[in-house]
């Protein structure tokens, strides 16, 4: 029963009580500004949630993840531009791209070990990247303003803040909730087994590739929704959502929440947001705040934050 | 007869311009403990990389239960039924001691692509996976961080998940290793006790363990077999006395 209230449990049920009370608050008080910082929060956090099932769990350091962020928001944005703006085309659209990226960049990549691993799926990133670019018709380095949220027919309408921030949340949940049933399946002992001594993974009889390759698509699909979701709510899109930098942040937001637990990358892109927006209001080089806070979680905090709370219980 | 359970016939490697294995040819019937001896950078080591698979022979055959698994990827000879613990003990060191084992359960109890229900519930990998560790003896560590054992348990473990994948055969890497004299004797009870129904293959350094345990040792010099037979005629072969055993034969007799 202690467990119940452990500092990190205390800590994550404050944290949704707030995440779910937000618009209640937005809408007493008229200012909207908070609710459009949330949104932008929740979303990230989902991008950092799927991230954090191949890098937390899995232990594959993916440095282009934030390139699903662009899959998903470029085929929203393509075929908004196109013409075609129902949810229902895109959104699926949306994420089989992002699985059949995550496919081809996993199938090359997952061959290869440490940094080489990391090197590779930089390197697919920032091919995507210019190719995004490259996208004359598509606004190009400018990007893409997209005129039309996507539209679900008379189920939701993404135009609505408090509408729009209440699904992102309902599906950052979703996802967290499915990552939680996946690590502790069948499927999640293969892919942290591999982690720990992927060798004696295969001497006791596990193709290995295959599952890890198999997170790898899932971890891109979880991605690219969440894409779809970033490009409706800036009604833009440009190469800048996945140049490299982008997929830094994703990896910093889950090794200040603390890798490899469910809701560390929700605590974390909390932290490191909010973090940018009080500092950069204080000084333009908010980074160099940030930097030692990430060291100092590093040295003295593995587990990130969610680590640390569950050590106070514990200590 | 039936074939011998596994058959090494003229297996070859060679790195560079030594040879690590010199046309090794080598039968482990069914029931047999069969120890493979030899000094330092006699290709023990390469011997048991080629038939786990993951160093793949320049030449040779190798047969496992009547099939050729000279090319089988180390998974499939798994699935086969080789079973191999590691010289230098290679666990999941943050799982607990039963996940360890049950992920060795679940490794040969059908794919892995179910997603959904907790693996830490399913009775058809946790009882399999205690009854292992009730065979070596670690059924009160089950619920131990891996990593907290000590290094006579890493060993114990090690052999737990051989024996839970239910294997045909073992291929058991210096199990001894590093092991202080208690240890080592535990070790040697267990492996006695398994090979009243196991197949088993031993890479040892301890002399006394070996000659204690083999019904067959082979003797391994320079990727060569220069002997092979019971313990008692290998004692006696010159050629071995000469270029291994040399004056220490003398104190296995106490």
């Amino acid at each position: 029963m202690s467990a119940f209230f452990a500092a990190r449990s205390i800590v994550i049920g404050a944290l949704l009580v707030f995440l779910a009370l937000l618009p209640v608050y937005v809408v007493l008080t008229g200012q909207f500004f908070p609710l459009t910082l949330f949104t932008r929060i929740v979303i990230l956090a989902l991008a950092a949630t799927s991230l954090n099932l191949i890098l937390g769990y899995g232990g594959m350091v993916s440095f282009g993840h934030a390139a699903y962020l662009g899959l998903g928001g470029y085929v929203v944005g393509i075929l908004a531009k196109e013409g075609i703006t129902s949810g229902f085309v895109q959104w699926p659209l949306a994420i089989a791209a992002s699985a059949l990226f995550g496919l081809v960049v996993g199938a090359l990549c997952l061959r290869a070990r440490g940094v080489y691993f990391i090197m590779i799926t930089l390197a697919f990133a920032q091919m995507i990247y210019y190719v995004a670019v490259g996208l004359d018709r598509y606004g190009g380095d400018d990007g893409l303003t997209i005129y039309r949220r996507s539209q679900f027919a008379d189920l939701i309408d993404l135009s609505g803040k408090v509408q729009f921030y209440y699904l992102c949340l309902a599906l950052l949940i979703a996802a967290i909730f499915i990552v939680s049933r996946l690590v502790d399946s069948r499927f999640g002992m293969v892919i942290q087994g591999s982690r720990s001594n992927d060798r004696r993974m295969r001497a006791i009889g596990f193709p290995t590739f295959r599952y890890r390759l198999a997170g790898f698509v899932i971890a891109g699909m979880m991605c690219g929704l969440a894409g779809a979701l970033l490009a409706n709510h800036t009604d833009f899109i440009s190469p800048a959502v996945m140049h490299w930098t982008r997929s830094g942040d994703l990896i910093v937001m889950i090794v200040l929440g603390g890798m490899g637990s469910l809701f560390g990358p929700l605590i974390g892109a909390v932290t490191l947001l909010m973090l940018e927006e009080g500092l950069s209001r204080v000084t333009e080089y908010w980074q160099i705040i940030v930097g030692p806070l990430l060291l100092f979680v590093v040295v003295y905090a593995r587990g990130g934050i969610a680590g640390a709370l569950a050590g106070l219980h514990r200590g | 007869m039936a074939d011998p359970l596994l058959q090494i016939r003229d297996l070859t490697k060679r790195f560079g311009g030594v040879l690590a294995s010199a046309g090794i040819s080598l039968d482990v019937p069914a029931g047999e403990l069969h120890a493979i001896i030899g000094p330092n950078g006699a290709g023990k080591s390469t011997l048991i990389g080629q038939l786990v698979g993951e160093i793949s022979p320049d030449g040779g055959r190798i047969f496992f239960n009547g099939r050729d698994i000279t090319h089988l990827p180390t998974h499939r000879r798994s699935a086969l039924g080789l079973a191999r613990s590691f010289q230098i003990t290679s666990l999941f060191l943050d799982f607990t001691v039963l996940d360890n084992v049950a992920l060795a359960v679940q490794a040969h109890a059908g794919h892995s692509f179910r997603f959904w229900r907790p693996a830490r519930g399913e009775a058809k990998l946790r009882q399999p996976a205690r009854a292992a560790l009730a065979r070596v003896g670690l059924e009160s560590r089950a619920d131990v961080v891996c990593a907290n054992l000590s290094h006579g348990e890493h060993r114990q473990l090690e052999i737990a998940m051989a024996l839970a994948t239910g294997p045909r055969m073992f291929l058991l890497d210096e199990p001894m290793a590093g092991m202080g004299a208690d240890e080592s004797a535990r070790m040697i009870a267990l492996l006695r006790e398994l090979k009243r129904d196991q197949t088993i293959l031993l890479i040892e350094h301890d002399m006394d363990a070996v000659f204690r345990l083999a019904d067959r040792i082979t003797v391994l010099v320079d990727g060569r077999v220069i002997a092979s037979g019971a313990p008692d005629d290998i004692r006696a072969d010159a050629a071995v006395r000469q270029a291994y055993l040399g004056s220490q034969t003398g104190r296995h007799h106490g």
